[in-house]
């Protein structure tokens, strides 16, 4: 089975045979025990921490489809070093830009984006509301709201209903979350220890799509909802849409509310505030946990992994564009 | 769009891969099976590649172009060897062998026979090809011809072998 490294020291990776060899360097330099990593059992990395290696070592990771993912002191994503596109269909390329520039069929797959996402979102909501925390009011107000999305008849109409959701659905935070208090969402740099876990998880997100759409015949630059190809692979913030509130916000809320992390793992600032090293491994480690959850899917028959239900969505996509089979959006069913 | 031995194979087996196939959707890296095959490939008969050579072969027949890689041809003997990790699918792999002694024959290389070989079954089907192959064969490579050209994808077959597809979760994913 591969899975995810997660790299916090800073220290030098270089290749080693068929193996990763790490060497952690301390701020003085000074070179720690090497670890060594069979390059079978890598899905991926992750690096927060300062990375040394040279091109061969990018080579061999390259040679062996593993990406690289790119994190700053601040916990922002900067970047990924991803394996040059092993999975070329042309048919798919064409079908995915087509898709986009028809307006009605862009509209029809970004408004199915925003259902799978509100549905997921209510679904949420509803949980909580069934565990003495009414959140009653945000339930009614998203589906009043509901219907805006298949009746929106531009891209910025539908943008506008999604914050209007988002809006709403982040006002109940404060109630299902207990100790803490969120406010109003800030981002850079976000203000409070809950803004601070979503940035810093849906980030994990959205490189978890990429990661997965790079997997696919599907082209990460070219998206539906959000403008693509502009600064970011958007297709990758497309998806991670339906499935921030599945494996992010649930996240925060047990983390939190299990005082599995606390106040104590965040480095407050004057105007901001960010996960500690320590906090940071703590989330991350569940995270992962998170992702190799495992569900029985419906239409499988088949265990899979939360972070496998990523990539089926983009099988589904692959067959919308196309015209295989209409694209249905993943709605947490449990 | 040429028609190779690998798309005879397929199209025997489910049509809706070979289209998938043919159109750049590739699931092949996600299988274990297929990873399997292709280490038994690489350690099956290892005196083998000395004696024998891997050719690659090409014609034309009704204007549609048609190639073929033969992992061993014994060109003494006039024998193809072809390598497979299990007989499930034993129909698909005799048409695939078919067609590789069809096209030695267009490229007039007569009385040529073709051995399936399961070494994990330890056993060995032989091939020959017959008038009425001949014919099946042109029907098929029009057919595939047809739908590479075709922007329709074919049906699901729904069969038992499915689950053990490297397509499966592409063709039975729904919401």
């Amino acid at each position: 089975m591969k899975k995810s490294y997660y790299l916090f020291n800073p220290g030098r990776i270089s290749r080693r045979d068929n193996s990763l060899k790490f060497t952690p360097v301390d701020d003085l330099g000074t070179e720690g025990a090497p670890r060594y990593i069979p390059v079978e059992s890598v899905d991926n990395l992750y690096t927060f921490g300062s990375l040394d290696a040279n091109s061969a070592l990018y080579n061999f990771l390259g040679k062996e489809q593993i990406s690289v993912h790119f994190f700053d002191h601040y916990e922002h994503y900067t970047g990924s070093f991803m394996p040059k596109d092993f999975l070329l269909s042309g048919k798919v390329i064409i079908a995915q830009t087509e898709h986009y520039s028809n307006s009605s069929k862009r509209l029809s797959i970004a408004s199915k984006f925003i259902e799978g996402a509100a549905f997921n979102i209510l679904k949420n909501l509803r949980y909580y509301n069934n565990r003495d925390k009414d959140t009653s009011v945000q339930i009614d107000t998203i589906s009043q709201m509901a219907p805006q999305i298949s009746s929106a008849k531009s891209i910025e109409e539908l943008m506008g209903v999604e914050g209007q959701i988002r809006l709403t659905y982040y006002q109940a935070f404060d109630l299902i979350i207990n100790d803490f208090e969120m406010g109003t969402r800030t981002k850079q740099p976000p203000s409070n220890e809950i803004n601070a876990l979503i940035s810093f998880l849906n980030m994990m997100c959205y490189t978890l799509c990429l990661d997965m759409i790079h997997h696919t015949q599907l082209n990460p630059t070219i998206s539906f909802l959000h403008q693509p190809g502009y600064r970011r692979y958007s297709l990758a913030l497309d998806l991670s849409e339906i499935f921030k509130p599945i494996l992010v916000d649930r996240l925060i809320f047990s983390l939190l509310n299990k005082r599995q992390i606390q106040t104590q793992d965040f480095d407050h600032q004057l105007n901001s505030c960010l996960l500690k090293e320590n906090g940071r491994k703590k989330v991350v480690k569940a995270w992962d946990d998170k992702l190799n959850e495992t569900i029985k899917h419906r239409s499988l028959g088949r265990n899979v992994t939360y972070k496998h239900l990523i990539k089926l969505e983009c099988y589904k996509l692959v067959k919308h564009i196309l015209n295989i089979e209409e694209y249905k959006p993943f709605k947490a069913w449990w | 769009m040429s028609v190779n031995g690998t798309l005879i194979q397929l199209f025997h087996i489910c049509p809706r891969e070979m289209w998938l196939h043919t159109h750049g959707i590739n699931m092949e890296h996600t299988s274990e099976t297929v990873y399997d095959g292709k280490l038994l490939h690489e350690t099956s008969y290892s005196q083998r590649p000395e004696k024998y050579t891997e050719i690659t072969l090409s014609a034309c027949f009704n204007n549609i172009p048609l190639t073929g890689k033969i992992d061993f041809y014994d060109a003494k003997q006039k024998i193809i060897h072809e390598t497979k990790r299990s007989d499930k699918a034993e129909v698909a792999h005799e048409w695939q062998a078919k067609f590789y002694i069809w096209l030695l024959l267009l490229n007039d290389i007569p009385d040529v026979q073709a051995i399936l070989e399961y070494p994990k079954l330890r056993t060995s089907t032989t091939v020959q090809l017959t008038s009425y192959d001949i014919q099946h064969l042109t029907n098929t490579i029009t057919t595939i011809q047809h739908l590479q050209q075709s922007d329709k994808c074919p049906d699901k077959i729904k069969s038992k072998i499915c689950k053990s597809c490297s397509y499966y979760e592409l063709c039975y994913i729904e919401e």
